[in-house]
């Protein structure tokens, strides 16, 4: 018999080792359900994973990589922050619509004024609504001890409702003709977050995610509340008699989350979007937490794992299109992905270990 | 050798580029929802199968479902056109902007966007007049409310649900003076919990008709829970849930219109153009009109119906006021498509209905 036993530190080999295992053991995986569908799993998984880097076309889809990696990488980083020290936003998806309203209600509210300063108070505004969205949780938890999951995740019904509301009335584009949205900001040169350069995908949020994990590494590596919010996650107890105040460390991880969850939100409404509409948000935010844990709460790893996961988006597309396989089969794949990576996370913390108790001479 | 090898290879590439131009047309569909959703999207599909079937080996069509309205749609798109697709159907409001920015990038490709309102060279746009059929409901459940409440599950408030409550509410008014609407916003297209709960309520308010402007068949189960609640289906026939409580239904037919304008690219005769068609042309259909419905009243509305198809009988026909008493048209005035008070844009409430445009 096979038993597991708890390791007294966690594995570092495998806590690098079970992200790339996860990875394999998917392509594996959904070869298999790909195949029981009908279709060459080789073809699919080339398909998915080939062709968006090295195919034919791939000068387009190389920078729809950083245009749909960019926001999940800002997302996450700031999850990873509360996450280890066990705090946990599961409403980014709520401060992302929020940022987005505040950046663009900026916008719009000036239109059609062009001005440099556009620009700045949109991603000043995005920042704020975020953040405070991210508040209302993290004051709950602090004055009245409420579970900030559970608050956090409320709020995103509550900020899609408002988006609606938004899209059909204060915001409505009044040459619209009646219908949902907001005018498009791409056609507003002042509040457009165009391209850096034509044809790199990159525009100021791809650029803000590469500072934010730059920064989050310094913070965590060098910073007196990097080490604070490590110590919480860690030990609790320990940080108490450090000194460290819990409120604090809930307050900034809250609020840094929600900062840049409104960021991701202002720069997506602005640039690759261009609108707020019913439907604008997609579910970045949660699937920023799959890319968080992906990346080992690490800011390189999160680079790498939001990169990998908009891959899996970008392959998936393809795959429809070109292979005909369903939309459910490309999201059960990508499933699969946490679920490995959760099942071989267990051996980070946890040897195998045989049962039986023959006595060696 | 290797120049042989070069020829033979370009050799090939040509046969197999001028074997595409002169065999096959691709035709690509770009999808809101999951083509099982039983509504919008598996219309749109049955509408990509009857291309299929028309051209057979002449067209290869592809499609993505679950497409994001936002830039997600806007790649799917380009991923198309890069594999060489000559038509492509974009088929929801959401992708109106992408569909005009990709369509500038590739202008030899043709575009149909679906619902929306700009157009350019190579992008035409489409719609239905459902606001027809709504009002063949509206006759049929003026005739069977017995409580006099017909109930109506709108998703969002705009144009064309507005128009669709307003076609319902004066045809169900014109044959029972004493009907009222109830109606409830779900702010979903395709929500099965939440139109279960407003169908539920508004049963509980004495609604024995509910209308819906929402894809699921989750408001016919719980009619049929209910018990003495008539339905119609919306989108696709939801047949199953006839006799009754489905007495009858809107059907979305874009196979026609789909198969048109393929043929159109292949004759190299499609040209951008705007289409708005009703029960005349097939694109809105009425399904058929179960055993729950007396005789009579079936044979007006079928009536009504056929009146609506020949073009004899405008569906927003003066004298109509609007909530506020004003005049919205002057006896034996209809209505204008477009304009500040067409119904394109279509905005308020006709006199009778209580309740207000949620702003």
């Amino acid at each position: 018999m096979l038993r597991l036993e708890k390791r007294p530190d966690p594995s570092k080999t495998w806590g690098y080792l079970a992200p790339v295992l996860a990875v394999i053991a998917t392509m594996i995986g959904g070869g298999v359900m790909f195949a029981l569908l009908g279709k060459d799993p080789f073809e699919a998984i080339r398909t998915i994973f080939y062709d968006p880097l090295f195919s034919e076309f791939a000068w387009y889809y190389r920078p729809q990589l950083l245009i749909k990696g960019a926001p999940l990488i800002l997302i996450a980083i700031g999850l990873s922050m509360g996450f280890r020290a066990g705090i946990w936003n599961i409403g980014a998806e709520g401060q992302y619509i929020i940022g987005a309203i505040c950046g663009a209600g900026a916008a719009l509210a000036v239109y059609p004024l062009e001005s440099a300063l556009v620009f700045p108070v949109m991603i000043l505004c995005g920042a704020i609504g975020g953040f405070a969205w991210s508040m209302i949780p993290a004051i709950l938890k602090i004055k009245f001890g409420t579970n900030e999951i559970l608050v956090s995740l409320m709020l995103v019904y509550v900020a899609e409702q408002l988006l609606a509301s938004m899209s059909l009335g204060l915001m409505k584009n009044p040459e619209g003709f009646g219908f949902p949205g907001s005018r498009n900001l791409q056609q507003y040169a002042s509040a457009h977050n165009a391209e850096l350069w034509t044809g790199t995908g990159i525009h100021l949020g791809v650029v803000f995610a590469l500072i934010a994990v730059i920064f989050s590494y310094i913070m965590l590596a060098r910073h007196q509340m990097g080490f604070h919010i490590r110590l919480t996650g860690e030990s609790p107890k320990a940080a108490k008699f450090a000194g460290v105040n819990p409120n604090k460390v809930v307050i900034y991880c809250l609020g840094f989350s929600g900062a840049l969850a409104g960021l991701a939100g202002m720069f997506e409404v602005a640039g690759p979007s261009g609108q707020i509409s019913i439907d604008f948000n997609v579910g970045y935010g949660f699937t920023a937490i799959i890319v968080a844990f992906l990346g080992r709460l690490d800011p390189f790893g999160i680079l790498l794992a939001g990169l990998l996961m908009a891959l899996t988006y970008i392959g998936g597309e393809i795959a429809q299109s070109s292979l005909g396989l369903p939309s459910a089969a490309i999201q059960a794949f990508q499933g699969m992905l946490l679920f490995f990576l959760l099942a071989l996370d267990m051996l980070t913390n946890f040897k195998i270990k045989r049962t039986n108790t023959e006595v060696r001479i | 050798m290797k120049l042989k090898s070069i020829l033979a290879g370009a050799a090939l590439a040509m046969t197999a580029a001028t074997g595409t131009l002169a065999e096959t047309t691709k035709v690509g569909f770009v999808y809101v929802g999951p083509v099982g959703d039983g509504g919008w999207t598996y219309e749109h599909d049955k509408g990509r199968e009857a291309v299929v079937a028309a051209f057979g080996d002449k067209v290869e069509t592809m499609y993505v479902e679950s497409v994001p309205e936002g830039p997600d749609a806007e790649r799917v798109m380009t991923d198309m056109a890069l594999k060489g697709a000559d038509l492509i159907f974009t088929t929801s409001f959401g992708y109106m902007d992408q569909t005009i920015n990709v369509a500038a990038k590739f202008p030899n490709v043709k575009f149909e966007h679906a619902t929306g309102y700009k157009q350019s060279d190579n992008v035409s746009v489409y719609s239905a007049r459902f606001y027809e059929g709504r009002a063949v409901q509206g006759h049929i459940a003026g005739h069977m409310t017995k409580s006099n409440i017909v109930g109506y599950i709108g998703s969002f408030p705009i144009p064309e649900v507005i128009r669709g409550i307003n076609a319902a509410y004066i045809h169900a008014k014109e044959v029972n003076p004493d009907v009222q609407f109830k109606i409830i916003w779900a702010y979903t297209w395709f929500d099965p919990t939440k139109e279960a709960d407003a169908a539920k309520v508004l049963i509980e308010q004495g609604a024995d008709v509910v209308l819906q402007h929402t894809d699921s068949t989750a408001p016919q189960a719980a009619a049929q829970a209910a018990g003495n609640v008539i339905t119609f289906g919306q989108a696709s026939d939801m047949a199953a849930y006839g006799p009754k409580p489905r007495v009858s239904s809107i059907i979305d037919n874009w196979g026609p219109y789909y198969i048109a304008r393929t043929q159109a690219v292949m004759d190299g005769t499609w040209a951008s153009t705007s289409t708005w068609d009703g029960i005349g042309a097939g694109m809105v259909g009425i399904g058929e009109i179960t055993s729950a419905v007396p005789a009579g009243v079936k044979a007006s509305a079928e009536a009504l119906r056929d009146s609506l198809a020949d073009g004899s009988y405008h569906t927003f026909t003066g004298p109509l006021n609007k909530q506020d008493g004003s005049v919205w048209l002057k006896a034996g005035e209809t209505a204008a498509d477009y304009g500040d008070e067409g119904l394109a844009s279509m905005g308020f409430y006709l006199e009778g209905l209580d309740s207000e445009v949620p702003n």
